[in-house]
This record gives C-alpha cells, structure tokens and sequence, in this order.
C-alpha cells in the first residue's frame, strides 16, 4: 500500500469516434517522482497527459489526481500544471506578457522574473514569443508551468527543439522540482532523455501498456543486443565469435549505414558478449571498443512495441490521433 | 502496479474569475495587427470617404441619401450605413468574432487556456464579450468618423426624409444615431454566426469568411423579389428597416420586426455556437471543426429559424406578397411630392402653401394595363396631380419610380420641365438642385394595402 500516490489510474480507457486512443490503461505516479511516458506514435501518450490535466474525463475505469477523483472536464485540484501538444503560447504577446496573463488567471506562487531566471529567458522576457525558436518555446512553456509551483507537473515533450545546454536547464529544473516533492510526468520519444531524467517509465503501445516500472528493469527487458566490437585483429575475432555459444554476427547491411571493416557486429545476450570478450581476450586479441550499436532502452523499446505501429488496429494510418497537429507548425507564423 | 491506496480527496480548484478572463481576451485581440488596422480603418476611413465625396459634383445617387450628400452633412453617414449594412460590417464582424474562438486552435492553445481558466463555460462568455467590446469600439468609429466628416466638409443643415419632410439638425442627429443603433441588431446576428462558424469549423479559415459568406448570400436574397415575410425574417432585414425611421410618421413595425429578428437570429446563433463549444472534448488534439455534423449544427437550425420566423410574420403582420403595390405607392410619392413641392416654393422665393392647400395625389401604374399593379421593378408610371395655390387649377407632372424589392424607390421627374423635368431650377439667387427632379421615397412592406 503506498500512500504517496499522486496518480493513480486504473484501467483507463478513452475513445475518440471509433478510435480507441487509450485501453485499460494503469498508471501510478508517487510524490517526487519523474515518470516518463515513452510509446510510439499513435500510443495514446498525449491523450493520458490531456486526462492528467483534467482536459477530459476517461470513458471508463478510475482516475485519481491528488488523491481526487477525476469525474467533470476540468474539476481538478489546485497544483496541477503543465502542457500537451506544445506550450500555450501567444505570439504577439512577449514572454513576460504571456506570463502575466496566466498569473492573472491563477494567481502564482513563483514570481515572473523568478521562473524566467529558472528556465533562462531572463534576456528575452519582454520580446515577442512570436520570434522564439522551439526550444525557447518550450522552456518558456515550463516557465508558466512553474509560476503556480505545482505538486504535479505534467509535459508533453519538453525536450522537443531544445539544444544541448537547454536541455541540461530542463533537466537541472525538473529533477529539482522532484527533489521538493513535485512529480513531475512527461513524454518524450528520446530515450537519453528518460534515462538521465525518469526513474520510473510506462512504455504504451496503441492504446495500452506494455511495461511499466523501473527504467532500469526496461533496460532488460530484451536479452538480444546488437554490439559493435573494434578489434586490432578483425579475421581472428571473426572466427572466435562464430564459436562463441549464443551470438550471431551480422552484416554491417543489417545494422550499420556506413561499413566498418574493422568492427564485428554481433547480436546475443550479455552473457554470450562477456564469453566473447574473455575468448578475445584470451587469443591476444586487443578489443578496442565496445559499445551497443542501440542503446539498450531503445532496444527494450523497439522490442516491446515490435509490431504496434503495424498493430494500430484502431488507426490505420498509424499516426496518433492526438499527436498529429498540423497547426502547430503555424506557431510561428501566426499573429495573435 | 502495486495496490494503493490514495491521499484525502481535495477540493477542485476554483475557475479563473470571467473578468480576469475578459481581459486577458482583450489583450490577445488588441494586440493583433488586423484589429488595429481595422481600428484606423473604422475611425479615420468613412470621415475621410465622406469628407471627399460630398465634394464631388458626381454624387452616389444610386444609393439612399446618396444625392444630399452635398447638401447636409447627415446624409454622409446614411450612405455609410447602407454601404456597411452590405458588406462592411458582416466583413468586421467576421474579422474579430469569426476568428475568436479559431485562433486558439490554429495557435494550439485551446488546453493551455482550459488548465489557465478551468471553464469552458467562462472563456466561452468571455471571448463573446471580448469579441463584442472590440466590435462596439469598431462600430462606434463609423458613425462617429462619418458624421464629423459630413459635417466638417458639408455643414450641420436640414436632412430631406424619405418622404420629403425636413428633418432639422437635431432630428437628424437623433435620426441618424437612431439608424445606426438599428443596425447594431444585424450586427450581433452575423458576430453570433461569427462565433458558430468559428467553433465549428476550427481552424478551417471556412469559419473566418462565414459572416461574409452568409451576408453576401442574404444580400442577394433582398434584392430577389422574394414575399416580404421571407425578406423581413433574415436577419439582415434591419440593415434596410431603419429607411422607415426618415419618414413621418416612421415606419416603425418595420424597424422593430428588422431588429427583433436580428435578436432572435443573434440569441439562436449564440446558444448553438455554445452548445457546440461545451460539447467539445479537448483531449481530441486531432479535432478539426464538426465535419458532418456542421450540417446538423448549422444548416438544419437556420432552415428551422427561417422558416419559423416566416410563419411567425405571416401570422402576425398584414403583409402580403412582395408588399409593394399602387395604393402603398400612391400614397408614399403623393406625400413626398408635397413636402418637396413646399421645398422648392421656398427655393423660389414663393409665398408657402401647406401640404393641406396642395391636397396632392397620385395614381401610379405598372407596366401599363397588362401588368398587374403589384411588386417592385422600374416600370412603374406615377400621375401627380395638386392645387395650384391662389387658383382653382390642378397641376400635374409625371413620374418613372424604380422601386425597389426592399421598399425604397427612387422617383425621377418626367416633367412639366419647370416642375420636375430639369435637374436644377431657377432661382432669384442662381441655379439650384430641382427637389422635384429626382429624389428617394420609401414604402413600408409590412404594412397590409387597405392601411397604405
């Protein structure tokens, strides 16, 4: 039993005409946790953030947030904030306007200047958003998540467009926020990102869950790794790995773009690599590198959603009914 | 998933206060670049239009008060009206209230502003009062700037009615704003439609042009010689009822039908718009206006109002047909005719007579004996006969009236030449513009024959 919960969902399901977005969904966020949704388009990723927001109500099974049950659009507790589907912004208004505004709207428990500074746009708080790149976007968009200090944080791809050292101050404000107790859930398609940020993930897959628990389990949740080993004797590793139990080598084809004549590509379980490591080794041939040609989340989650895409049974396009949004490519453009 | 269990439940958070919400939807239509040119546009434009074409020596004769322009500097305003009544005010309309609610899907802010605001029932209230404040504002720029413009360039002098009587300064200043107000109603009308087109087709640029659209098709529907009753039911029958309001008496079952149909056209437009905005599912980032169901939401209503409105006006009007017909006429031109008569005696430096000593007449025909003397059209004949003053002689002069499907006609002198046959006549002082020669008259069509 844990008492600390701040999510709790159980089988959730939400339809949208006859597309099922999501199905059965369980999903449990404790207090200060950073829990990742990871899925491919068409999962339904959004669509659970839009009902964490109290965007909607689900069509069936329970929602808890705050120790509330989610019933009426909207009825939601006080510090819930956050975004799907892009930051609300307005371009003809400058960053500090748009923050006034929904402060004036909210109330804020943070000051303007305050959450500006957290997500370094204290140089361009009084130019237009229209001018923004994404990645300022979207740090500005956690900047009005922050100002009404929420207890649950939830985002919708907030790496999306960001550089290096923004996604760094992303990083540094999230696990911060988490470090005070706010839970912090968001979505994203890169994986480094849920590695370096996410202590728990649920990985969806159209409409339905398919892992969800610690990052670090997810990483074994397939035992077939591809690994790219340098060797200083490429012919010699070659034939040792054919005798190594458990592992197959590839072509540089099925894996790589470019070849790499001295690289051996093999694919197996951990084990069967550290046999092949200790045969090298053994033989007095040097390994220079080795590394994962797919890091391992990313193998778990090609893994695990291994068919999902063609699986859409409820989208045949494949794309996300409520990912796919070509207004907002307009952003920018637009003058409001 | 382990079993939980959950926190104590905590009260839902408050909605953002309407005025807050308000103000924050006036700030977002002020600062768009389109509203402030069309500020410019409202405040400076029609001043400076009317300023210049009251100038002119060729004068927009072909619309209503168009031919007094240089003569008063309130019929200035009056040909601003009947031009914004067609166009302008349906495209500003459509400018600010047709965008209001689809601005926020093509910027993809609709979620941001429900967790902001936590009621769709509150944004909903205020973008319409936003929307509406920045519409008044507009609006309020046209008769402002065209009445000072008329009066700078003109002058603050008598306005001629529609029936031929002097309106003064004064009465015209009310007249006028009276006018105006009148067309507010329609207004409203086509910034509710705004607000239905703007929900229903998204960010579809469909719900931008939809008031556009619609007075574009309304217009033509009244110049069609449609039955009075279908004409009077659309809600841009206002944007032509207040002629009724320059004639003595004034028509005023005319004017009051005109609005109180753009009211209920604006309250049904709204109350659609509404209940398709609350029944929206915002988790559905997809969504992309009704789709099919615009044809439920839309067309099916405005056929059920059409046609409820025409059978609430046959039912509680005595108008009948096109409502234009020789009785309406006569009377209308025979009363003009003598108000303008007295008009040019004064010109003429002439001892003045009343409109009782003229005791004028007419007897109008259509077409000739073929023709049935019913319906607009321009081919209507006119015979006006009165009592020359100080003699027992009669006078009479000829007149071809092009009427209108909306009730207003325009009577053109087919002589005697002295009469109404020139367009200017002799004066001890010079030349002056003839009243007689060509001038605007106005029927009521709501009014049943025997009343005429």
């Amino acid at each position: 039993m844990r008492e600390d919960l701040v999510v709790r969902a159980r089988g959730i399901t939400k339809c949208f005409g006859e597309v099922v977005a999501l199905d059965g969904v369980d999903l449990d966020v404790a207090q200060g946790q950073v829990h990742g949704l990871v899925g491919p388009n068409g999962a339904g990723k959004t669509t659970l953030l839009g009902l964490l927001l109290g965007l909607g109500v689900p069509d069936g099974g329970e929602l808890e947030i705050l120790g509330s049950p989610v019933r009426r659009t909207l009825a939601l507790p006080d510090g819930i904030a956050g975004f799907v589907d892009g930051p609300g912004l307005y371009p003809a208004l400058t960053a500090r306007q748009n923050l006034v505004a929904l402060e004036r709207l909210r109330g804020g428990g943070v000051g303007i200047d305050e959450v500006l500074a957290q997500v370094g746009l204290t140089d361009v708080a009084d130019d237009r958003v229209r001018g923004f790149s994404l990645g300022m976007r979207q740090r500005l968009g956690l900047a009005a998540a922050l100002l009404t200090r929420p207890r649950l944080l939830v985002l919708d791809e907030p790496a999306n467009g960001l550089d290096p050292a923004g996604t760094r101050q992303v990083h540094r404000v999230l696990t911060g926020l988490a470090a005070t107790g706010t839970s912090v859930v968001l979505s994203s398609h890169r994986m480094d990102d849920l590695a370096a940020l996410c202590s728990d993930v649920t990985l969806l897959a159209a409409g339905r869950v398919v892992f969800s628990g610690p990052i670090g389990k997810l990483a074994t949740q397939t035992d077939q790794l591809d690994y790219r080993v340098r060797v200083s004797d490429p012919t010699a590793a070659r034939r040792i790995a054919e005798d190594t139990p458990g592992l197959r080598i590839l072509t540089d084809d099925d894996v790589l773009r470019r070849p790499d004549v001295e690289a051996l590509l093999v694919r197996g379980p951990e084990p069967a690599l550290d046999d092949l490591i200790a045969r090298l080794v053994g033989a007095g041939v040097a390994v220079r590198e080795l590394a994962p040609v797919i890091a391992p989340l990313e193998a778990a989650f090609l893994a695990l959603t291994r068919g999902s895409d063609a699986s859409s049974r409820d989208d045949p396009s494949g794309d996300d009914p409520s990912r796919e949004d070509p207004g907002r490519d307009e952003q920018g453009e637009e003058e409001h | 998933m382990s079993a939980t269990a959950v926190t104590v439940s905590q009260p839902d958070a408050r909605p953002a206060p309407v005025r807050g919400t308000y103000r924050f939807e006036l700030v977002k239509l002020l600062s768009q670049w389109r509203i402030r040119l069309l500020f410019a546009a409202c405040w400076l434009g029609p001043g400076v239009l009317v300023a210049g074409v009251s100038q002119q020596s060729s004068l927009p004769a072909d619309t209503v008060f168009g031919r007094w322009m240089s003569q008063t500097g309130w019929a200035g305003t009056l040909v601003g009206l009947s031009f914004s009544g067609t166009f302008l005010l349906p495209l500003v309309t459509a400018l600010v209230a047709g965008d209001v609610f689809a601005v926020e899907d093509r910027l993809g802010t609709w979620r941001h502003l429900l967790v902001a605001v936590r009621s769709p029932r509150r944004i909903f209230v205020a973008k319409a009062l936003a929307s509406l404040s920045v519409l008044a504002l507009l609006l309020a720029g046209l008769p402002a700037s065209s009445i000072v413009g008329g009066l700078a360039a003109v002058g603050n002098r008598p306005l001629v009615g529609l029936d031929g009587h002097l309106l003064t300064p004064a009465h015209a200043a009310v007249a006028v704003l009276a006018a105006w107000a009148c067309a507010l109603a329609p207004t409203l009308a086509f910034a509710a439609v705004g607000w239905l087109g703007s929900v229903a087709f998204g960010r579809s640029p469909l719900g931008l042009v939809l008031p556009a659209l619609l007075a574009l098709a309304l217009q033509a529907a009244q110049i069609l010689p449609l039955p009075v009753v279908v004409r009077a039911a659309l809600p841009n029958y206002a944007f032509v009822a207040w002629h009724g309001l320059f004639t003595d008496p004034a028509q005023a079952g005319s004017v009051v039908v005109g609005v109180a149909v753009a009211l209920v056209w604006a309250l049904a437009a709204t109350a659609l718009a509404y209940a398709m905005f609350m029944r929206r599912d915002f988790t559905d980032v997809a969504y992309d206006g009704l789709g099919a169901g615009i044809f439920v939401w839309t067309v099916l209503p405005t056929v059920a109002l059409l046609v409820a409105g025409v059978g609430m006006l046959a039912a509680l009007t005595p108008a009948s047909g096109s409502g234009v017909d020789k009785a309406k006429l006569d009377a209308s031109l025979a009363t003009a005719y003598g108000h303008l008569y007295r008009m040019q005696t004064t010109q003429l430096h002439r001892p003045d007579v009343t409109e009782a000593q003229l005791q004028a007449t007419a007897s109008c025909d259509k077409g000739g004996s073929l023709v049935e003397d019913v319906g607009p059209g321009n081919d209507w004949r006119c015979v006006v006969t009165w009592h020359l003053p100080g003699t027992k002689a009669t006078g009479s002069a000829i007149y071809q009236l092009d009427v209108n499907p909306d009730g207003r006609y325009v009577a053109d002198g087919d002589g005697p030449q002295e009469v109404n046959g020139f367009f200017q006549v002799r004066t001890p002082v010079g030349n002056a513009p003839n009243p007689l020669w060509q001038f605007d008259g106005s029927v009521d069509l709501l009014t049943s024959t025997s009343k005429g």
